[in-house]
């Protein structure tokens, strides 16, 4: 039987799952975010470019290779055109990330009216925990976590930033250096770690082609290999599906 | 008197990234979650981000480039060793990698390396 909750639970709820977002955040996430934009607050000094334009990208663009792009190819001169596509192609990602992530939150009327909101706070850190935690929560639960674990991980992107810019000169640059590869190998482990089948194959394929069509064409590797690689695993996983079904008849 | 240049240039940075993440939630609501489309996506998300985290260690720009690759492989190994022999825990991988890689940066710091 299911009993209808009173609004005092609603709100109790929601407070739980807020906290619960946070505390999942603050295990890893934020400190990884933490890592990586340390190194990106001490190239932003590097740059000669203000504080405010560190922090302000960092929690606008809120993806680490866009960043990059920006602040590298504003420092070189680029013609602004050539800026805003570089950086934005590389956070094409976001749109197949937002297209899976979306509907775990399907029937929420929150989710639904801030989902612009979620889509511009999605990074590949809350992703990754939202993808993870999510699917095993009650549905009114997950709003408020996501929610959690974003406020922690913009956090960390406003602390990470300003750290680096303060300490870029200060710190020894081997220290700066190992907290930028600390945030890639942790994705590295992160994504060892899907169990469904067609996420593994993906993983795979994705990680072989990803170098590989970066060398051939710089600014599209990435995208394409979300394109190819995905492809060939979507495929590869429903082959598998259909010979394990053709063996059972 | 702050240059407002950089500050333009992030705006519209800011925009065309958005652009994405707004045709996400456009396409998202049109997409059955339990279609074929839909598992698409989802491999395509996967294999984009896996090809861009190995992409970001094999050929690094940035901070990042400033390190050899065969430090950067060193610690994934490793890391992977241990991930392995934790029973896939994602901390003690990370950690593990970690620690080389800034053993490794620090040895050749101190030029003992």
């Amino acid at each position: 039987m299911v009993i209808e909750s009173p609004p005092q639970n609603w709100s109790k709820t929601n407070t739980t799952a807020f906290f619960a977002g946070i505390a999942a955040a603050i295990t890893m996430p934020f400190w990884m975010v933490i890592g990586a934009m340390i190194g990106f607050g001490s190239l932003v000094h590097a740059a000669g470019l203000e504080l405010g334009i560190g922090v302000a990208s960092t929690l606008g663009i809120w993806g680490l290779p866009g960043q990059v792009a920006m602040v590298e190819l504003f420092v070189l001169g680029a013609p602004l055109l050539a800026i805003i596509t570089t950086s934005s192609m590389a956070n094409v990602r976001f749109l197949p990330m937002v297209i899976v992530m979306m509907p775990l939150f399907r029937g929420d009327p929150r989710a639904k009216r801030w989902r612009y909101l979620m889509a511009q706070i999605v990074s590949i850190n809350i992703w990754s925990v939202t993808m993870s935690r999510c699917p095993d929560m009650p549905l009114q639960q997950r709003f408020p976590f996501f929610m959690g674990v974003s406020v922690i991980c913009l956090l960390g992107g406003a602390i990470g930033t300003s750290a680096g810019f303060f300490l870029a000169g200060n710190m020894p640059a081997y220290v700066t250096l190992s907290l930028v590869f600390l945030n890639p190998a942790y994705f590295v482990f992160v994504f060892s770690s899907v169990r469904a089948r067609n996420c593994i194959i993906a993983v795979i394929f994705g990680a072989m082609t990803g170098p590989v069509l970066h060398l051939l064409l710089p600014n599209w590797g990435v995208p394409l290999t979300g394109v190819l690689a995905g492809s060939v695993a979507f495929f590869t996983d429903r082959l598998w599906t259909r010979n394990r079904e053709a063996a059972h008849d | 008197m702050t240059d407002p240049t950089p500050w333009l240039v992030l705006v519209l940075c800011i925009m065309a990234t958005f652009v994405w993440r707004a045709l996400g939630v456009g396409l998202a609501t049109r997409i059955d979650p339990n279609g074929v489309l839909f598992q698409w996506f989802n491999c395509v998300a996967y294999a984009m981000l896996a090809g861009l985290i190995t992409r970001i260690l094999v050929f690094p720009v940035g901070t990042l480039a400033h390190s050899e690759t065969v430090d950067r492989v060193a610690a994934m190994v490793i890391g992977f060793v241990i991930f392995f022999l934790t029973r896939r825990n994602v901390f003690t991988g990370t950690i593990a990698a970690f620690l080389l890689f800034l053993g490794l940066a620090y040895l050749r710091h101190s030029g003992r390396l």
